[in-house]
């Protein structure tokens, strides 16, 4: 019997899919072009009708100080935290695949839970500790939180490829005279380069858009994120803000595209 | 010179040493902290623990009351943001071809965008001076904005669902995938039409990836406070609010530590239910 099982599954019928795929891409779009348009627009706010169109905005956030520096907080809490991020998590998933020893699983629920904990409960609980320990709120607490937060994706990220790596080739190179920290570093760590690139970048973008635990962990001197949530009472500034956000958007979006293109990449 | 076993200490001592430091010892000090009596004054003194906050949070209708529409907004968001997916999933698999990837990317853009900054553009859109109020206005359709847009619990589970939709198409889309074209073509050749082998092959099959997603979407939503915060309102918010308001503006610590830790244990409740009915390493390498 032959029948036209298109494609496969309901091949047949007409259910409109690609329209339905379209309108819904167009609805997540639409709050996005909508800020870029207002990123654009010279008349301030958030209202129709729109003023014309000018860069001044984008202008102006170079001479916003506290804006700026906003930024460049944001930036160094990512730097920062992604590199001890990707450092930890690649330790616990050498640990995970190349050892076995007792609390091995108590280890890795440890390093994963992160990702279940809800953020506001975190936050919270580490608001306690630094209060416990005296510590002032500063960017050192909020990159020490994304820290956390960012060595499961680490882990999972860097485990799936060591999965792969054959260990017949750190044995050779302990046979021939390698010390197994010599071995990691110049066998395993070559071989899992573009995981351990994907990994940074991923945990950068995790903590560089982090809201919801810099919020509780930020001192005086706030994030970019923090800022802009600060900033939202005052209309006039939206904007500049926007500008920015849409400019720092920009960054994420390709880092993120880069780490998914690295990621997919073959030894 | 250092073998494997030597290097053991040297690798498992700092990560082990951050995550209990600055992860478990928090959460931790927290249950500590949420069996003191004291409001004011000495937080960290224990020397009298007492379950009095948790009376408070057990006797007081209002906080039970709000973790329940909490956990039942959650629910929504996650049934109706998987459902929303699920056509979405089934298209990339079985409709778009040789371009899946790429409409699959065209997808995710939005989501690896920031989150703060989606859920503001609702709040920027709906509000009384927003894009929506003052199009409609400017087009005479309404003469003063309307108020129901923000601030109410709908426009919180309408947000959640628009941030979480191309996060639920993942795992349905990984389970859709794996699907062996064989059984459909088997299916076709024994004469089930096309409803009937969506009903009876490819529905059964990809079920595990979509209660994986519900699951990915729910959970981390129960413990939401972001999106009520900038588009809830007071009307709208989440229990997420009640324990960010103890520790910031009611600064009542122990009663939010003991507020955290209800929904720490009903979030690890939920992930062990959801591990128990969704095989997590299927899905953890997407």
């Amino acid at each position: 019997m032959s029948v036209r099982i298109g494609p496969a599954g309901i091949g047949g019928s007409r259910v409109p899919l690609g329209t339905y795929y379209a309108a819904l891409l167009l609805l997540l779009y639409l709050p996005l072009a909508v800020l870029l348009l207002f990123s654009l627009s010279s008349g301030g706010g958030l209202a129709f009708p729109i003023g014309p169109l000018s860069f001044d905005s984008y202008a102006s956030v170079l001479q916003s100080d506290a804006l700026l520096a906003s930024a460049r907080n944001s930036l160094e809490v990512a730097v920062g935290s992604s590199a001890a991020a990707t450092v930890l998590g690649t330790m616990v998933a050498i640990l995970l695949l190349r050892y076995r020893f007792p609390g091995q699983r108590l280890l890795v629920a440890l390093a994963v839970l992160p990702l279940i904990v809800p953020f506001v409960v975190l936050g919270v609980a580490l608001l306690i500790l630094f209060r416990a320990l005296g510590l002032p709120l500063s960017l050192w607490t909020v990159g020490t939180a994304h820290t956390v937060v960012a060595i499961p994706f680490v882990l999972l990220i860097v485990a799936a490829r060591l999965n792969g790596v054959d260990r017949n080739l750190e044995d050779a190179a302990m046979d021939l005279g390698a010390s197994y920290p010599v071995t990691l570093a110049r066998v395993v760590m070559p071989m899992i380069a573009p995981a351990l690139v994907s990994a940074w970048l991923t945990a950068f973008t995790v903590s560089f858009d982090e809201f919801a635990l810099a919020l509780f962990l930020a001192g005086p001197n706030p994030t970019f994120p923090v800022y802009l949530y600060s900033q939202l009472r005052f209309s006039s500034r939206f904007p500049v803000l926007i500008a920015m956000a849409v400019l720092l958007m920009v960054l994420t979006l390709v880092l993120v595209l880069v780490a998914e293109r690295v990621r997919r990449l073959r030894a | 010179m250092l073998g494997r076993r030597s290097t053991f200490w040297l690798l498992s001592v700092p990560p082990l040493l951050w995550l209990l430091v600055f992860f478990a010892a928090p959460l931790l000090l927290m249950g500590a902290i949420s069996l003191s009596g004291d409001v004011s004054g000495a937080l960290f003194n224990l020397s009298n623990p007492t379950v009095d906050q948790y009376r408070i949070v057990l006797g007081e209708a209002g906080y039970l009351r709000l973790l329940g529409i909490s956990v039942l907004m959650a629910l929504g968001v996650g049934l109706i943001a998987t459902a929303l997916a699920f056509p979405i999933a089934y298209f990339l698999t079985f409709r778009a071809g040789r371009r899946a990837g790429f409409y699959l990317v065209l997808l995710l853009v939005p989501f690896w965008t920031s989150y703060l900054l989606r859920v503001m553009a609702w709040k920027l859109m709906l509000g009384s001076e927003g894009v929506v109020n003052s199009f409609l206005e400017w087009a005479r359709v309404i003469q003063s904005p309307l108020e129901f847009l923000l601030y109410n619990r709908g426009t919180v589970v309408i947000t959640l669902i628009y941030v979480w939709i191309p996060f639920a198409v993942l795992p349905i889309y990984a389970a859709m995938t794996r699907i062996d074209r064989p059984l459909l073509e088997a299916a076709a050749d024994l004469g089930a039409g096309p409803w009937a082998r969506f009903g009876r092959v490819t529905m059964p099959l990809a079920l595990p990836g979509a209660i994986a997603a519900f699951f990915m979407v729910f959970i981390p939503t129960v413990g939401e406070y972001v999106t009520p915060l900038l588009v809830g309102g007071s009307s709208g918010s989440m229990y997420g609010n009640l324990v960010q308001d103890f520790f910031t503006k009611a600064a009542n610590w122990p009663l939010g530590a003991a507020l955290a830790i209800v929904m720490l244990v009903l979030t690890l409740v939920l992930v062990a239910v959801a591990v128990r009915l969704i095989d997590v390493r299927r899905f953890a390498t997407l």
